[in-house]
Protein backbone atom coordinates (compact mmCIF):
# COMPACT_ATOMS: atom_id res chain seq x y z
CA UNK A 1 0.00 0.00 0.00
CA UNK A 2 1.14 3.78 -0.96
CA UNK A 3 0.58 5.92 2.87
CA UNK A 4 1.26 9.19 3.16
CA UNK A 5 1.42 10.18 6.31
CA UNK A 6 0.87 14.37 7.67
CA UNK A 7 3.32 15.17 10.46
CA UNK A 8 3.54 18.62 11.96
CA UNK A 9 5.93 20.61 13.94
CA UNK A 10 4.30 21.93 17.20
CA UNK A 11 5.32 23.60 20.59
CA UNK A 12 6.29 20.61 23.09
CA UNK A 13 3.18 19.77 25.43
CA UNK A 14 4.63 21.68 28.60
CA UNK A 15 5.89 24.28 26.70
CA UNK A 16 5.49 27.62 28.34
CA UNK A 17 3.36 29.76 26.03
CA UNK A 18 3.66 33.26 25.20
CA UNK A 19 3.60 36.27 22.60
CA UNK A 20 5.61 38.94 20.93
CA UNK A 21 5.00 41.67 18.39
CA UNK A 22 1.96 43.27 20.41
CA UNK A 23 0.54 39.75 20.98
CA UNK A 24 0.10 39.13 17.28
CA UNK A 25 2.90 36.11 16.99
CA UNK A 26 3.74 33.23 19.34
CA UNK A 27 7.07 33.37 20.67
CA UNK A 28 9.19 30.79 19.79
CA UNK A 29 12.28 31.65 22.09
CA UNK A 30 13.25 29.22 24.33
CA UNK A 31 10.52 26.83 23.18
CA UNK A 32 11.64 23.19 22.34
CA UNK A 33 9.58 21.85 19.54
CA UNK A 34 8.04 18.52 18.96
CA UNK A 35 6.37 16.55 16.09
CA UNK A 36 2.68 16.49 17.03
CA UNK A 37 2.08 13.68 19.26
CA UNK A 38 -0.89 12.40 17.35
CA UNK A 39 0.77 12.41 14.23
CA UNK A 40 3.88 10.60 15.77
CA UNK A 41 2.15 7.81 17.92
CA UNK A 42 -0.75 6.82 16.14
CA UNK A 43 -1.19 8.37 12.68
CA UNK A 44 2.66 7.37 11.18
CA UNK A 45 3.24 4.41 14.09
CA UNK A 46 -0.32 2.49 12.20
CA UNK A 47 1.20 3.31 9.01
CA UNK A 48 4.50 1.65 9.17
CA UNK A 49 2.83 -1.32 10.76
CA UNK A 50 0.76 -1.71 7.78
CA UNK A 51 3.19 -1.29 5.52
CA UNK A 52 5.19 -3.90 7.56
CA UNK A 53 2.13 -6.41 7.18
CA UNK A 54 1.28 -5.82 3.60
CA UNK A 55 4.25 -4.18 1.68
CA UNK A 56 4.40 -0.57 0.06
CA UNK A 57 5.84 2.64 1.47
CA UNK A 58 5.54 5.08 3.87
CA UNK A 59 6.08 8.59 2.88
CA UNK A 60 5.56 11.39 5.47
CA UNK A 61 5.16 14.75 4.48
CA UNK A 62 5.51 18.09 6.30
CA UNK A 63 4.66 22.02 5.45
CA UNK A 64 7.49 24.08 6.90
CA UNK A 65 10.69 25.64 6.81
CA UNK A 66 14.19 24.04 6.80
CA UNK A 67 14.04 24.60 10.38
CA UNK A 68 11.20 21.42 10.45
CA UNK A 69 13.74 18.75 9.23
CA UNK A 70 14.67 17.55 12.24
CA UNK A 71 11.36 16.57 13.56
CA UNK A 72 10.75 14.77 9.63
CA UNK A 73 14.05 13.04 9.86
CA UNK A 74 12.59 11.54 13.62
CA UNK A 75 9.94 10.44 11.03
CA UNK A 76 12.66 8.79 8.80
CA UNK A 77 14.04 7.17 11.86
CA UNK A 78 10.88 5.48 13.48
CA UNK A 79 10.43 3.83 10.24
CA UNK A 80 9.06 6.22 7.16
CA UNK A 81 10.54 5.01 3.75
CA UNK A 82 10.85 9.20 2.44
CA UNK A 83 9.64 12.35 3.46
CA UNK A 84 8.48 15.25 1.43
CA UNK A 85 8.75 19.27 2.66
CA UNK A 86 6.16 22.03 1.47
CA UNK A 87 8.73 24.52 1.58
CA UNK A 88 6.00 27.15 3.14
CA UNK A 89 5.34 28.66 6.41
CA UNK A 90 1.96 26.74 7.48
CA UNK A 91 -0.45 30.18 8.24
CA UNK A 92 -3.96 28.36 7.59
CA UNK A 93 -5.58 24.94 8.12
CA UNK A 94 -6.71 25.57 4.07
CA UNK A 95 -3.40 26.54 2.40
CA UNK A 96 -1.30 23.45 4.59
CA UNK A 97 -4.12 21.31 3.24
CA UNK A 98 -3.94 22.37 -0.31
CA UNK A 99 -0.36 22.03 -0.78
CA UNK A 100 -0.86 18.28 1.17
CA UNK A 101 -3.44 17.27 -1.65
CA UNK A 102 -1.69 18.90 -4.12
CA UNK A 103 1.55 16.73 -3.80
CA UNK A 104 -0.88 13.82 -2.76
CA UNK A 105 -2.58 13.77 -6.13
CA UNK A 106 0.75 12.78 -7.85
CA UNK A 107 1.24 9.75 -5.79
CA UNK A 108 -1.45 7.31 -5.86
CA UNK A 109 -1.93 7.29 -2.33
CA UNK A 110 -3.93 4.45 -0.63
CA UNK A 111 -4.41 5.64 2.99
CA UNK A 112 -3.71 9.69 3.78
CA UNK A 113 -2.90 9.45 7.86
CA UNK A 114 -3.24 12.68 10.08
CA UNK A 115 -3.36 12.96 13.73
CA UNK A 116 -6.18 13.88 15.45
CA UNK A 117 -5.21 17.23 15.26
CA UNK A 118 -2.41 19.52 16.76
CA UNK A 119 -1.30 20.69 19.85
CA UNK A 120 -1.09 24.29 19.12
CA UNK A 121 -3.95 25.38 17.08
CA UNK A 122 -6.03 22.48 18.39
CA UNK A 123 -7.98 22.69 14.73
CA UNK A 124 -9.02 19.55 13.29
CA UNK A 125 -9.59 21.30 9.71
CA UNK A 126 -6.98 20.29 7.93
CA UNK A 127 -8.41 16.36 7.36
CA UNK A 128 -10.89 16.77 6.16
CA UNK A 129 -10.17 19.60 4.12
CA UNK A 130 -7.35 17.52 1.83
CA UNK A 131 -10.25 14.60 2.27
CA UNK A 132 -12.13 17.24 -0.14
CA UNK A 133 -9.28 18.59 -2.05
CA UNK A 134 -9.27 14.66 -3.13
CA UNK A 135 -12.83 13.72 -3.26
CA UNK A 136 -12.27 10.92 -0.63
CA UNK A 137 -14.30 9.89 1.79
CA UNK A 138 -12.68 11.08 5.75
CA UNK A 139 -13.00 9.23 9.18
CA UNK A 140 -12.13 11.40 11.90
CA UNK A 141 -10.76 10.21 15.28
CA UNK A 142 -9.73 6.85 14.16
CA UNK A 143 -8.99 4.25 17.29
CA UNK A 144 -8.65 1.33 14.92
CA UNK A 145 -7.63 0.03 11.64
CA UNK A 146 -7.91 -3.08 10.01
CA UNK A 147 -7.77 -4.09 6.48
CA UNK A 148 -9.53 -7.27 5.42
CA UNK A 149 -7.35 -7.69 1.89
CA UNK A 150 -8.86 -4.65 0.10
CA UNK A 151 -11.39 -3.82 2.76
CA UNK A 152 -10.75 -1.33 5.64
CA UNK A 153 -12.45 -1.37 8.85
CA UNK A 154 -12.44 2.07 10.73
CA UNK A 155 -13.31 2.40 14.40
CA UNK A 156 -13.68 5.87 15.39
CA UNK A 157 -14.52 7.79 18.62
CA UNK A 158 -17.87 9.56 18.41
CA UNK A 159 -19.52 11.08 21.11
CA UNK A 160 -19.68 8.89 24.18
CA UNK A 161 -19.12 5.93 22.07
CA UNK A 162 -18.09 4.71 18.93
CA UNK A 163 -18.09 4.41 15.39
CA UNK A 164 -17.48 1.29 13.08
CA UNK A 165 -17.37 1.64 8.98
CA UNK A 166 -16.14 -0.75 5.98
CA UNK A 167 -14.81 1.26 3.09
CA UNK A 168 -12.79 -0.29 -0.30
CA UNK A 169 -10.99 2.21 -1.77
CA UNK A 170 -8.63 5.28 -1.10
CA UNK A 171 -9.37 7.41 2.10
CA UNK A 172 -8.21 10.18 4.70
CA UNK A 173 -7.76 9.27 8.40
CA UNK A 174 -7.51 11.10 11.38
CA UNK A 175 -5.84 9.13 14.20
CA UNK A 176 -6.67 8.87 17.93
CA UNK A 177 -5.43 7.25 20.83
CA UNK A 178 -5.64 3.23 20.59
CA UNK A 179 -4.75 3.31 16.77
CA UNK A 180 -1.21 2.57 17.53
CA UNK A 181 1.48 2.53 19.89
CA UNK A 182 4.78 5.05 20.18
CA UNK A 183 7.68 3.45 18.85
CA UNK A 184 11.09 4.90 19.73
CA UNK A 185 13.30 5.68 16.84
CA UNK A 186 16.89 2.69 17.36
CA UNK A 187 20.43 3.52 16.54
CA UNK A 188 19.62 1.62 13.20
CA UNK A 189 16.67 3.47 12.13
CA UNK A 190 18.79 7.16 13.16
CA UNK A 191 21.26 5.97 11.13
CA UNK A 192 19.32 5.03 8.11
CA UNK A 193 17.33 7.97 8.67
CA UNK A 194 20.29 10.31 7.01
CA UNK A 195 20.27 7.94 3.73
CA UNK A 196 16.50 8.18 3.17
CA UNK A 197 15.34 11.44 0.82
CA UNK A 198 13.90 13.91 2.40
CA UNK A 199 12.46 15.90 -1.18
CA UNK A 200 11.70 19.92 -0.47
CA UNK A 201 9.24 21.02 -3.01
CA UNK A 202 8.63 25.11 -3.45
CA UNK A 203 4.70 25.51 -2.77
CA UNK A 204 2.03 27.30 -5.40
CA UNK A 205 0.85 30.81 -4.31
CA UNK A 206 -2.17 30.66 -2.39
CA UNK A 207 -3.86 33.12 0.22
CA UNK A 208 -4.62 33.03 3.74
CA UNK A 209 -8.46 33.42 4.14
CA UNK A 210 -8.51 32.99 8.21
CA UNK A 211 -5.47 34.48 9.82
CA UNK A 212 -4.66 35.31 13.94
CA UNK A 213 -4.95 38.94 14.53
CA UNK A 214 -4.10 38.60 18.29
CA UNK A 215 -3.41 36.17 21.29
CA UNK A 216 -4.28 36.70 24.90
CA UNK A 217 -3.73 34.28 27.91
CA UNK A 218 -6.23 33.95 30.45
CA UNK A 219 -6.30 35.82 33.54
CA UNK A 220 -4.29 34.20 36.19
CA UNK A 221 -6.88 32.36 38.86
CA UNK A 222 -7.42 34.39 41.64
CA UNK A 223 -5.76 31.06 43.76
CA UNK A 224 -7.41 28.24 44.78
CA UNK A 225 -9.78 28.41 47.97
CA UNK A 226 -8.89 25.67 50.79
CA UNK A 227 -12.03 24.13 52.28
CA UNK A 228 -12.27 22.23 55.23
CA UNK A 229 -13.18 18.81 54.56
CA UNK A 230 -15.42 18.45 57.59
CA UNK A 231 -17.51 21.09 55.97
CA UNK A 232 -18.47 20.47 52.61
CA UNK A 233 -21.64 22.53 52.95
CA UNK A 234 -19.76 25.13 52.65
CA UNK A 235 -18.67 24.18 49.78
CA UNK A 236 -21.88 23.51 48.19
CA UNK A 237 -22.72 26.84 49.60
CA UNK A 238 -20.02 28.73 47.54
CA UNK A 239 -20.86 26.85 44.57
CA UNK A 240 -24.03 27.68 44.50
CA UNK A 241 -23.72 31.74 45.78
CA UNK A 242 -20.00 32.66 44.56
CA UNK A 243 -19.12 30.51 41.78
CA UNK A 244 -23.41 30.08 40.77
CA UNK A 245 -22.70 27.01 39.15
CA UNK A 246 -25.15 24.81 40.76
CA UNK B 1 -28.27 36.10 3.08
CA UNK B 2 -28.55 34.00 6.16
CA UNK B 3 -26.72 32.10 8.43
CA UNK B 4 -26.54 28.53 8.14
CA UNK B 5 -26.07 26.21 10.77
CA UNK B 6 -25.94 22.24 10.52
CA UNK B 7 -27.43 20.80 12.99
CA UNK B 8 -27.00 16.77 14.16
CA UNK B 9 -29.36 14.34 15.22
CA UNK B 10 -27.67 11.46 16.66
CA UNK B 11 -30.19 8.10 16.46
CA UNK B 12 -33.21 10.38 15.32
CA UNK B 13 -32.67 12.83 18.24
CA UNK B 14 -31.63 16.28 18.88
CA UNK B 15 -29.32 16.89 21.96
CA UNK B 16 -29.06 19.68 24.18
CA UNK B 17 -26.05 21.23 21.59
CA UNK B 18 -28.76 21.40 18.94
CA UNK B 19 -30.38 24.33 20.76
CA UNK B 20 -26.76 25.76 21.44
CA UNK B 21 -25.75 26.02 17.78
CA UNK B 22 -29.53 27.20 16.20
CA UNK B 23 -29.30 30.07 19.32
CA UNK B 24 -25.82 30.96 18.17
CA UNK B 25 -26.38 30.96 14.28
CA UNK B 26 -29.80 33.23 15.69
CA UNK B 27 -27.75 35.08 17.62
CA UNK B 28 -25.15 36.09 14.89
CA UNK B 29 -28.01 36.42 11.95
CA UNK B 30 -29.45 39.18 14.39
CA UNK B 31 -26.28 41.01 14.42
CA UNK B 32 -26.18 40.70 10.59
CA UNK B 33 -29.92 41.84 10.46
CA UNK B 34 -30.35 37.97 8.30
CA UNK B 35 -32.03 35.13 8.82
CA UNK B 36 -31.03 31.63 10.54
CA UNK B 37 -31.79 28.60 8.86
CA UNK B 38 -30.48 25.10 9.80
CA UNK B 39 -29.81 22.01 8.08
CA UNK B 40 -31.33 18.78 9.19
CA UNK B 41 -30.45 15.25 7.26
CA UNK B 42 -32.19 11.96 7.96
CA UNK B 43 -34.45 10.27 10.62
CA UNK B 44 -36.10 12.75 13.22
CA UNK B 45 -38.47 11.63 15.75
CA UNK B 46 -39.53 15.39 16.41
CA UNK B 47 -38.92 18.61 15.83
CA UNK B 48 -40.47 19.71 18.91
CA UNK B 49 -37.24 20.31 21.06
CA UNK B 50 -35.61 22.88 18.49
CA UNK B 51 -38.33 24.93 16.63
CA UNK B 52 -38.25 27.83 18.97
CA UNK B 53 -34.64 27.54 19.21
CA UNK B 54 -34.23 30.35 16.78
CA UNK B 55 -34.56 29.05 13.08
CA UNK B 56 -36.69 31.24 11.01
CA UNK B 57 -36.70 27.58 8.31
CA UNK B 58 -35.07 24.19 9.15
CA UNK B 59 -34.30 22.25 5.87
CA UNK B 60 -34.95 19.00 6.37
CA UNK B 61 -33.37 16.22 4.26
CA UNK B 62 -35.61 13.36 5.69
CA UNK B 63 -34.37 9.88 3.26
CA UNK B 64 -33.38 7.73 5.63
CA UNK B 65 -30.13 7.21 3.84
CA UNK B 66 -28.66 10.35 5.80
CA UNK B 67 -28.90 8.25 8.90
CA UNK B 68 -25.49 6.74 8.31
CA UNK B 69 -22.93 9.76 8.27
CA UNK B 70 -20.83 10.01 5.59
CA UNK B 71 -18.96 13.22 5.41
CA UNK B 72 -18.60 13.73 1.75
CA UNK B 73 -22.90 13.06 1.51
CA UNK B 74 -22.82 15.75 4.35
CA UNK B 75 -20.74 18.28 3.10
CA UNK B 76 -22.21 18.29 -0.06
CA UNK B 77 -25.84 18.43 1.21
CA UNK B 78 -24.14 21.53 3.66
CA UNK B 79 -23.27 22.92 0.80
CA UNK B 80 -25.79 23.05 -1.62
CA UNK B 81 -27.99 24.22 1.10
CA UNK B 82 -25.72 27.31 1.92
CA UNK B 83 -25.60 28.55 -2.10
CA UNK B 84 -29.67 27.98 -1.82
CA UNK B 85 -30.36 30.40 0.97
CA UNK B 86 -27.12 32.42 0.66
CA UNK B 87 -25.29 31.55 3.67
CA UNK B 88 -22.28 34.04 4.58
CA UNK B 89 -21.71 32.42 7.68
CA UNK B 90 -22.07 28.23 8.21
CA UNK B 91 -21.87 26.96 11.63
CA UNK B 92 -21.50 23.39 12.77
CA UNK B 93 -20.78 21.77 16.24
CA UNK B 94 -17.48 21.52 17.43
CA UNK B 95 -17.75 17.30 17.85
CA UNK B 96 -16.69 14.17 15.72
CA UNK B 97 -19.22 14.63 12.89
CA UNK B 98 -19.38 18.40 12.79
CA UNK B 99 -15.54 18.50 12.69
CA UNK B 100 -15.25 16.30 10.06
CA UNK B 101 -17.78 18.18 7.91
CA UNK B 102 -16.19 21.67 8.57
CA UNK B 103 -13.04 21.91 6.00
CA UNK B 104 -14.57 20.27 3.28
CA UNK B 105 -17.72 22.85 3.91
CA UNK B 106 -15.19 25.44 3.78
CA UNK B 107 -13.26 23.89 1.09
CA UNK B 108 -16.19 23.88 -1.20
CA UNK B 109 -17.41 27.40 -0.18
CA UNK B 110 -13.96 28.55 -0.48
CA UNK B 111 -14.52 30.12 2.74
CA UNK B 112 -11.90 30.88 5.63
CA UNK B 113 -13.10 28.85 9.03
CA UNK B 114 -11.63 28.66 12.22
CA UNK B 115 -13.20 25.57 15.05
CA UNK B 116 -13.85 25.50 18.06
CA UNK B 117 -15.07 28.92 18.72
CA UNK B 118 -16.43 29.93 22.16
CA UNK B 119 -17.60 33.57 21.50
CA UNK B 120 -19.67 35.60 19.28
CA UNK B 121 -18.05 37.37 16.45
CA UNK B 122 -17.36 41.39 16.19
CA UNK B 123 -18.25 42.61 12.83
CA UNK B 124 -16.84 45.83 13.28
CA UNK B 125 -13.55 46.32 11.52
CA UNK B 126 -13.66 42.79 9.83
CA UNK B 127 -15.31 39.33 11.16
CA UNK B 128 -13.61 38.36 13.90
CA UNK B 129 -14.07 35.41 16.34
CA UNK B 130 -11.79 33.26 19.24
CA UNK B 131 -11.30 30.14 20.25
CA UNK B 132 -8.72 28.73 22.93
CA UNK B 133 -5.66 27.31 21.51
CA UNK B 134 -2.36 25.78 22.66
CA UNK B 135 -4.88 23.10 24.74
CA UNK B 136 -6.26 26.05 26.52
CA UNK B 137 -3.38 27.68 27.60
CA UNK B 138 -3.81 30.86 25.41
CA UNK B 139 -6.80 32.64 23.12
CA UNK B 140 -6.45 33.41 19.29
CA UNK B 141 -8.76 35.91 18.19
CA UNK B 142 -8.79 35.07 14.00
CA UNK B 143 -10.14 37.37 11.30
CA UNK B 144 -11.63 35.87 8.55
CA UNK B 145 -11.55 38.01 5.25
CA UNK B 146 -13.65 35.38 2.64
CA UNK B 147 -17.28 36.79 1.61
CA UNK B 148 -18.07 33.60 3.52
CA UNK B 149 -17.16 32.02 6.59
CA UNK B 150 -17.26 28.54 8.19
CA UNK B 151 -17.24 27.77 11.81
CA UNK B 152 -17.29 25.40 14.45
CA UNK B 153 -18.99 26.25 18.06
CA UNK B 154 -17.38 24.39 20.99
CA UNK B 155 -19.71 23.19 22.99
CA UNK B 156 -20.95 24.92 26.46
CA UNK B 157 -20.30 28.32 25.38
CA UNK B 158 -23.41 29.59 25.47
CA UNK B 159 -26.94 29.36 27.48
CA UNK B 160 -29.27 29.18 24.99
CA UNK B 161 -32.75 30.42 25.08
CA UNK B 162 -35.95 30.04 23.07
CA UNK B 163 -37.09 32.36 21.18
CA UNK B 164 -40.57 33.80 19.82
CA UNK B 165 -40.91 32.81 16.45
CA UNK B 166 -41.50 29.10 15.47
CA UNK B 167 -39.49 27.54 12.56
CA UNK B 168 -40.99 26.96 9.39
CA UNK B 169 -40.02 23.10 8.43
CA UNK B 170 -39.45 22.72 4.89
CA UNK B 171 -39.27 18.88 3.94
CA UNK B 172 -37.04 16.80 0.84
CA UNK B 173 -37.86 13.74 0.70
CA UNK B 174 -36.17 12.99 -2.39
CA UNK B 175 -32.72 13.74 -2.05
CA UNK B 176 -31.08 10.78 -0.79
CA UNK B 177 -27.31 9.79 0.38
CA UNK B 178 -24.99 8.40 -2.40
CA UNK B 179 -22.23 6.71 0.25
CA UNK B 180 -20.31 4.05 -0.58
CA UNK B 181 -18.72 3.91 2.82
CA UNK B 182 -20.87 1.07 4.99
CA UNK B 183 -21.96 1.36 8.76
CA UNK B 184 -21.35 -1.29 10.25
CA UNK B 185 -21.84 -0.62 14.40
CA UNK B 186 -22.70 2.77 16.26
CA UNK B 187 -22.42 1.72 20.08
CA UNK B 188 -22.98 5.29 22.23
CA UNK B 189 -24.25 5.18 26.31
CA UNK B 190 -28.08 6.51 26.33
CA UNK B 191 -29.27 8.11 28.79
CA UNK B 192 -26.96 10.42 30.09
CA UNK B 193 -25.67 14.13 28.77
CA UNK B 194 -22.53 13.85 26.23
CA UNK B 195 -19.55 14.96 27.88
CA UNK B 196 -18.99 17.89 25.19
CA UNK B 197 -21.86 19.17 26.55
CA UNK B 198 -22.25 18.54 30.34
CA UNK B 199 -22.41 21.58 32.24
CA UNK B 200 -21.68 19.27 35.49
CA UNK B 201 -18.70 17.08 35.69
CA UNK B 202 -17.69 15.05 38.32
CA UNK B 203 -14.18 12.91 37.32
CA UNK B 204 -11.86 10.66 39.00
CA UNK B 205 -8.41 9.29 38.75
CA UNK B 206 -6.24 6.48 39.98
CA UNK B 207 -6.76 7.77 43.69
CA UNK B 208 -9.75 5.76 43.58
CA UNK B 209 -7.52 2.52 43.72
CA UNK B 210 -9.99 0.32 41.79
CA UNK B 211 -13.05 0.23 39.76
CA UNK B 212 -15.03 -1.60 42.30
CA UNK B 213 -15.02 1.76 44.48
CA UNK B 214 -16.79 4.21 41.48
CA UNK B 215 -19.95 3.98 43.17
CA UNK B 216 -19.35 7.24 45.45
CA UNK B 217 -18.29 9.05 42.00
CA UNK B 218 -22.01 7.58 40.47
CA UNK B 219 -23.84 8.89 43.07
CA UNK B 220 -22.22 12.04 43.35
CA UNK B 221 -22.62 12.50 39.64
CA UNK B 222 -26.46 11.63 40.13
CA UNK B 223 -27.01 13.85 43.05
CA UNK B 224 -25.58 16.73 40.99
CA UNK B 225 -26.90 15.45 37.07
CA UNK B 226 -23.67 15.61 36.28
CA UNK B 227 -21.79 13.43 33.56
CA UNK B 228 -18.96 11.01 34.62
CA UNK B 229 -15.21 11.25 33.02
CA UNK B 230 -12.14 10.32 34.27
CA UNK B 231 -8.31 10.61 33.78
CA UNK B 232 -6.04 8.74 31.12
CA UNK B 233 -4.54 5.83 33.26
CA UNK B 234 -7.70 4.84 34.19
CA UNK B 235 -9.06 4.50 30.75
CA UNK B 236 -5.68 2.85 29.91
CA UNK B 237 -6.24 0.19 32.45
CA UNK B 238 -9.53 -0.44 31.36
CA UNK B 239 -11.46 0.84 35.05
CA UNK B 240 -13.67 3.25 32.72
CA UNK B 241 -14.82 2.93 29.39
CA UNK B 242 -12.43 5.05 27.15
CA UNK B 243 -14.96 7.45 26.21
CA UNK B 244 -15.12 8.99 29.41
CA UNK B 245 -11.48 10.04 29.20
CA UNK B 246 -10.65 13.49 29.65
CA UNK B 247 -7.51 15.34 28.62
CA UNK B 248 -5.15 15.96 25.78
CA UNK B 249 -5.21 12.67 24.02
CA UNK B 250 -9.20 12.40 25.36
CA UNK B 251 -11.86 14.43 25.07
CA UNK B 252 -11.48 18.38 25.74
CA UNK B 253 -14.57 19.91 27.67
CA UNK B 254 -15.20 23.36 29.30
CA UNK B 255 -18.38 22.39 31.94
CA UNK B 256 -19.39 24.89 34.05
CA UNK B 257 -18.50 23.12 37.17
CA UNK B 258 -15.63 20.44 37.28
CA UNK B 259 -15.24 18.26 40.23
CA UNK B 260 -11.80 16.44 40.01
CA UNK B 261 -11.10 13.59 42.65
CA UNK B 262 -7.62 11.48 42.96
CA UNK B 263 -6.61 13.19 39.99
CA UNK B 264 -3.22 14.53 40.46
CA UNK B 265 -3.81 17.45 37.51
CA UNK B 266 -0.88 16.23 35.18
CA UNK B 267 -0.27 19.44 32.22
CA UNK B 268 -1.81 16.74 29.42
CA UNK B 269 -5.04 16.29 31.90
CA UNK B 270 -5.38 20.02 32.41
CA UNK B 271 -4.90 20.74 28.65
CA UNK B 272 -8.38 18.82 28.55
CA UNK B 273 -10.57 21.10 30.85
CA UNK B 274 -8.71 23.76 31.57
CA UNK B 275 -11.28 25.50 30.29
CA UNK B 276 -13.57 24.84 32.77
CA UNK B 277 -15.19 27.49 34.56
CA UNK B 278 -14.88 26.18 38.32
CA UNK B 279 -13.08 23.51 39.03
CA UNK B 280 -12.86 21.75 42.29
CA UNK B 281 -10.09 19.38 43.24
CA UNK B 282 -9.98 16.66 46.16
CA UNK B 283 -6.65 15.32 46.72
CA UNK B 284 -5.14 14.13 49.70
CA UNK B 285 -1.09 15.50 48.29
CA UNK B 286 -0.95 19.20 49.32
CA UNK B 287 1.31 19.15 46.40
CA UNK B 288 -0.75 17.58 44.16
CA UNK B 289 -0.42 20.12 40.62
CA UNK B 290 -3.99 19.89 40.06
CA UNK B 291 -4.33 22.59 43.11
CA UNK B 292 -2.47 25.19 41.42
CA UNK B 293 -5.56 25.26 38.91
CA UNK B 294 -8.35 24.91 40.87
CA UNK B 295 -10.76 27.42 42.27
CA UNK B 296 -11.79 24.93 45.24
CA UNK B 297 -9.10 22.68 46.75
CA UNK B 298 -9.90 19.95 49.71
CA UNK B 299 -6.80 18.23 50.73
CA UNK B 300 -8.08 15.24 52.52
CA UNK B 301 -9.03 11.46 51.33
CA UNK B 302 -11.14 11.29 48.73
CA UNK B 303 -13.38 8.11 50.28
CA UNK B 304 -14.52 10.77 53.00
CA UNK B 305 -15.09 13.79 50.96
CA UNK B 306 -17.00 12.35 47.92
CA UNK B 307 -19.62 11.15 50.55
CA UNK B 308 -19.87 14.25 52.10
CA UNK B 309 -20.44 16.41 49.22
CA UNK B 310 -22.99 14.19 48.19
CA UNK B 311 -24.91 14.63 51.71
CA UNK B 312 -24.39 17.90 51.77
CA UNK B 313 -26.34 18.14 48.39
CA UNK B 314 -28.59 15.99 49.57
CA UNK B 315 -29.57 18.50 52.39
CA UNK B 316 -29.07 21.73 50.30
CA UNK B 317 -31.74 20.36 47.76
CA UNK B 318 -34.08 19.36 50.68
CA UNK B 319 -33.75 23.10 52.22
CA UNK B 320 -34.14 24.92 49.07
Amino acid sequence: MNLLVCISKTPETTAKIGFTDGDSKFNEEGVQFIMNPYDEWYALVRAIELKESVGGKVVAINVGPASNDVVIRKALAIGADEAVRINAEPQSAMTTAKYIADYAKSGDFDIVFLGKETIDYNGSEVGSMVAEYLDLPFFSYVSKLEMDGSKAIVTRDVEGGQETAEYTGAFVLSAAKGLAEQRIPNMRGIMMAKRKPLNVIEPSATEDLSVVVKYELPEAKSGVKMLDADDMDELVRLLHEEAKVI
Amino acid sequence: MSVLVYIENPKGNFKKAANELIFFGRSVADKMNVECHAVVLGSVSSFDAIQNAGAHKIHHFSDNSFDAFDSQQVAKIVDTAANAVGAKVIVVGHTANGKSILGRVAVRQNAGSVSGVNTMPTLDGGFKIKKGVFSGKATAEFEIKSDVKVLSLMGNSFQASDFDNTAEIVTDSSTNSDSSVTITDLSTVEGTVPLPEAELVVSAGRGMKGPENWGIIDELANELGATTACSRPVADIGWRPHHEHVGQTGVAIRPNLYIAAGISGAIQHLAGVNQSKTIVVINKDPEAPFFKAADYGICADLFDVVPKITEALKKYKANN
